[in-house]
């Protein structure tokens, strides 16, 4: 059950690569990954790229939720582009998809 | 399988409640679901119910107990459905966590309203055809997914019952 995550630091921005699996065994090391991110000074913006996800349940989803207050109360914007489709199935059935900021297509 | 059989093939597998065994629990159902016939996406959604009832009883089931206790799956493999039983030796679900459980994130609410907790029982209801969830020593969730034939809604079932 391997979890991929790679980080990326622009100058005002993190750019977070999750792939594999995200469930309650992988799921604190992504957390973590996360909030360590989002908490950092001098940053506006946190983008994950989600199109390598192969499993996600509803352990992710509290992850994102999660992120996505901390990121309001600090100001922040959180997005995320390049869904894959079992991720895109898990947000709209979980309602999650009309939340969460979506860039699709682009990477720049 | 013979056609007609009424008696399901069973498959039995005990992991510890450990999350790192949640990966083992897909691998099995999906190799299970994947022989019956049933599509990739029926597979994705299996293994996800299956992974959220799995996840519950890491969660929830052996919180008060010293011993990690273990995940009890069953695979009632028949003509026409699978039927996959995800049990423990737990504390049982309260009727809070159920309730909560099974509210999706609505779209009307606001971020801040959102909660952080399980989505699992609704999830599972959304995912697969019926679920049965019974105390017993502990907690089963009992979930079935018809195989889907030439394009006829799977939840139609009644001609294979009486032919049993």
């Amino acid at each position: 059950m391997d979890l991929l995550i790679q980080t990326t630091s622009l100058e005002t921005e993190h750019r977070v690569v999750l792939g594999g699996d995200i469930d309650a065994f992988t799921a604190p090391k992504v957390k973590e990954t996360l909030m360590s991110l989002v908490t950092k000074p001098d940053i506006n913006r946190i983008t994950v790229d989600l199109e390598a996800v192969e499993y996600m349940d509803s352990t992710g989803i509290g992850i994102f939720i999660g992120i996505m207050k901390e990121c309001i109360q600090r100001n922040r914007t959180f997005e995320v582009h390049k869904l894959s489709p079992r991720v895109e199935r898990l947000f709209r059935i979980t309602g999650l998809y009309d939340h969460i900021a979506i860039r699709k297509g682009e990477s720049e | 399988m013979g056609p007609n059989r009424p008696q399901a093939d069973v498959i039995q597998l005990t992991l510890p409640s450990q999350a790192e065994y949640l990966g083992v629990a897909r691998l099995t159902v999906s190799g299970v679901a994947n022989r019956m016939g049933f599509s990739y996406e029926e597979i994705e959604d299996i293994k996800l119910a299956v992974g959220e009832a799995c996840t519950n009883v890491v969660r929830h089931a052996y919180k008060e107990t010293e011993n990690p206790g273990s995940i009890h799956i069953q695979c009632h493999v028949y003509e026409d459905r699978l039927v996959i039983e995800v049990g423990d030796h737990g504390v049982g679900f309260s009727n809070e966590l159920i309730a909560e459980q099974l509210t999706p994130i609505y779209a009307g609410k606001s971020l801040e309203d959102l909660d952080e907790g399980g989505l699992g029982l609704y999830l599972i209801h959304t995912l697969m055809d019926e679920v049965e969830i019974r105390s017993e020593s502990g907690v089963v969730v009992s979930m079935t997914k018809y195989v889907r034939q030439d394009g006829v809604a799977g939840n139609d079932w009644t001609i294979s019952e009486a032919e049993i």
